[in-house]
């Protein structure tokens, strides 16, 4: 075998026997099922807390209006006075009351009603009352201008705007930010899996170093060998314990599911998660035919295409910001010293996820987008964000991919070759945690 | 060729700092060759040279009579000064890795670490994790990565630390059965005692230069300086000591009148001890006669402070 192999062999197996990784990795999705459990299961419970509202209408008009929902159902009283209607109120545990004067002009109503609480009242639950108000009295003045309650109704249809490519294609509302949220996804596992097994690998490195077997090693062994090995066996771990997480995780969650009866779907409708668009598109009144265009659509995103560039970028991108990971773990001597040469590496990868969230969510191919999807330390997490777009026309142009690729293939290359020169100099250096000045003469040793 | 390894003129700059300049060594086969010189002299940037960790500025290395290669890795052992092995391993597994990077085939390597794990006795020990060891049982692991390689040429630095003094001795024999069966032995150390011991050249090395090297016995001889200790049982009655003084240079003098013994170190103009010990002779008895051989440790210090006030 060769010595990288050995090498890769060797970071791998320390890495999968290490006990607090092995207990990470079963424990992990039992948390994340009973979270997402627990989850539903409050959800659940606050859904089904129903409010009680009583009413007291002494007019003429709103009659018929208040109708009882799934969460909120009303209560008339009839006969009695305010203040025996407040006592009942009180009394029964009601939510509120809401108290309609007796007037003889709905806009009088309107303004001499009154709901009343024992605490300040939900938001939700206000909207509801007012829409109840606002319905009537728009009502009432379209008909005090002279439209009929029949116009009212056609006048109060919805409308929404039908979208195009300009090559005629049909553009569906929301689609982008599907899109995005599976871009977003594939970016947002690159940046835990680099902050994760990045750590790894500079811990290892440090290890060695305290360890003093560095020297040793290295006098079997070039320096890079040893860092490619490391990074490359300590990712490999880290794809076992990925792809054990993602089958545990998908094989509880289907137990689960089964066993306490809970409806996938509503687990689904978490905006987190990529399938969470389309179960909110569903809720559309066309339902059923919406919901095909939508699956087509998302059949429509190459899915090939964008395997294979999660591929490049992923394994770009960790090679990038991993060998700086092992650079900075050889230039200190204990895990306290790295905050200071962390934070500026965690700051574009932070960056890169809420640029993202936030703008190419709502922009794919505006500027600032093609912006942070060309430079090195960020393209990896927002180019695959704009990715599911596809490539080319409506998409992401051909130059900007190949741009983009392009730097990250330099970059990966400049800042492997000064991370393994820093990495050389530094597995050698006991005792002082070096400043950033002093990393940079090591440059030139 | 009769050397295992020469240095030509090796010089290696550290930024500003100059950690090896211009320095010439040669090595023979089947020595130990003392490698001194106090902290930070630069013999670990030598060291780390010869191991190709790092790389000359300028100067050469010849590895047995060729250019120092990568595939020579293989036929170094190197015992660092900072040294240790990965806690959490196992100590068999972990030697059979060590030695595989140094070319080993992984049968080859089980054979001869079971050869040495009942040298030492110590067979108990393969499914030990280093951290449940003593120090010294680590050491001497250490000890075994380092030679199970069967290399040509051995660099121990400071291989005796860390080791009680039964376990040091052990080390010192099997360094020296090592060198019986034809290995060439580099030992940098500060110990002086053990270097009188074992080797049989020595190079100083000194702010980044070479200020002294060659044959201990030979560098030795050079440094005597005719000085002798001497022991005499008077005569009743002599009283030389004036005498003496008057003629030559003493130190160290010890006079007890009442036993007629007189102790001193003379410091004779000439090698000449003939006509000195004549005279002596007829002061009285002479009982101990000895010529003051200097210690590598004094070679040491005197070298050091002379290339100071320089």
């Amino acid at each position: 075998m060769s010595k990288l192999g050995l090498i890769i062999r060797r970071e791998y197996f320390a890495k999968v026997r290490n006990k607090s990784f092995v207990i990470m990795t079963f424990l992990s999705p039992i948390l994340m099922v009973g979270m997402v459990v627990l989850i539903a299961f409050l959800t659940k419970v606050n859904d089904s807390e129903k409010r009680v509202i009583g009413v007291l209408n002494e007019s003429d008009y709103l009659q018929n209006d208040f109708l009882s929902t799934e969460k909120t159902s009303f209560v008339n009283f009839k006969g009695i006075d305010l203040e025996t209607a407040k006592d009942s109120t009180l009394k029964m545990g009601f939510y509120g009351l809401v108290y309609i004067p007796d007037e003889t002009d709905l806009e009088l109503v309107a303004n001499r009603s009154f709901f009343y609480t024992k605490e300040a009242p939900s938001t939700s639950i206000l909207d509801k009352l007012e829409s109840i108000f606002q319905t009537r009295l728009r009502q009432k003045r379209l008909q005090d201008l002279g439209v009929s309650t029949e116009d009212f109704a056609t006048v109060d249809g919805n409308y929404e705007m039908n979208t195009a490519t300009f090559s005629g294609q049909q553009n569906i509302k929301g689609i982008n930010e599907i899109k995005a949220f599976i871009g977003g996804g594939f970016g947002y596992l690159i940046m835990m899996f680099i902050i994760i097994y990045g750590g790894f690998v500079m811990r290892s490195v440090i290890e060695e170093k305290t360890s003093r077997i560095i020297e040793v090693i290295i006098s079997s062994v070039k320096p890079f060998q040893l860092m490619l090995g490391k990074i490359i066996g300590t990712s490999l771990a880290g794809v076992t314990q990925f792809a054990i997480w993602i089958v545990s995780a998908s094989l509880l969650l289907l137990v689960v599911t089964f066993i306490f009866d809970i409806d996938p779907s509503g687990l689904t409708s978490n905006p987190a998660l990529p399938g969470g668009g389309m179960a909110n598109m569903a809720q559309l009144p066309s339902g059923n035919e919406t919901m095909q265009i939508y699956a087509q659509e998302l059949f429509k995103i190459p899915w090939g295409m964008l395997i294979c560039f999660f591929v490049i970028y992923f394994i770009l991108g960790y090679l990038i910001y991993s060998s700086i990971y092992a650079a900075i773990g050889a230039a200190v001597d204990n895990e306290t010293d790295t905050q200071q040469f962390i934070f500026p590496i965690i700051l574009p990868l932070m960056l890169a996820i809420y640029v993202g969230f936030f703008s190419v969510f709502g922009n794919p191919h505006g500027s600032i987008a093609v912006a942070f999807s060309l430079f090195p330390l960020t393209s990896p997490i927002v180019m695959l964000m704009r990715l599911p777009g596809g490539i080319g026309e409506g998409g992401v142009p051909v130059w900007q991919l190949i741009t983009s690729i392009a730097l990250l293939i330099i970059t990966f290359i400049g800042i492997v070759w000064l991370a393994a020169k820093i990495y050389r100099v530094g597995i050698l250096m006991y005792g002082k945690k070096p400043s950033y000045k002093e990393l940079f003469k090591w440059l030139k040793y | 060729m009769n050397n295992i390894l020469v240095a030509d003129a090796v010089t290696k700059q550290y930024g500003d700092h100059v950690a090896l300049h211009k320095v010439s060594l040669e090595i023979p086969k089947n020595s130990i060759y003392g490698l001194l010189g106090p902290n930070g002299a630069g013999k670990t940037t030598l060291i780390r040279i010869i191991n190709q960790i790092t790389y000359p500025d300028q100067g050469r290395i010849f590895f047995d009579g060729q250019p120092l290669l990568p595939h020579h890795i293989s036929l170094i052992g190197y015992l660092p000064e900072e040294r240790g092995l990965y806690k959490s391993m196992k100590v068999g597994e972990q030697v059979l890795y060590l030695a595989q990077l140094k070319g080993l085939s992984k049968s080859e390597a089980k054979e001869r670490l079971n050869f040495w794990f009942d040298r030492f006795e110590i067979g108990d020990w393969w499914n030990k994790k280093i951290q449940e060891l003593s120090k010294g049982m680590a050491q001497k692991i250490q000890f075994i990565v380092t030679v199970l390689h069967k290399p040509k040429l051995l660099i121990f630095d400071e291989p005796f630390s860390g080791f009680d003094p039964i376990n040091a001795s052990i080390i010192k024999d099997e360094i020296l059965k090592l060198k019986e069966d034809g290995t060439s032995i580099i030992f940098s150390t500060h110990r002086m005692e053990s270097v009188e011991e074992l080797c049989e050249y020595i190079a100083l090395i000194h702010k980044s230069e070479k200020i002294l090297d060659g044959k201990l016995s030979d560098i030795k001889k050079a440094y005597k300086n005719n000085s002798f200790e001497v022991g005499l049982e008077l005569a009743n009655g002599a009283f030389p000591l004036n005498d003496l003084k008057s003629k030559f240079t003493l130190t160290k003098i010890n006079h007890s009148p009442l036993e007629n013994q007189l102790d001193f170190t003379v410091k004779l103009p000439t090698n000449d001890t003939g006509s000195f010990l004549g005279y002596l002779a007829t002061l009285g008895n002479i009982n101990h006669f000895k010529e003051n051989i200097p210690t590598a440790n004094e070679i040491f210090i005197y070298n050091v402070q002379s290339s100071d006030n320089e």
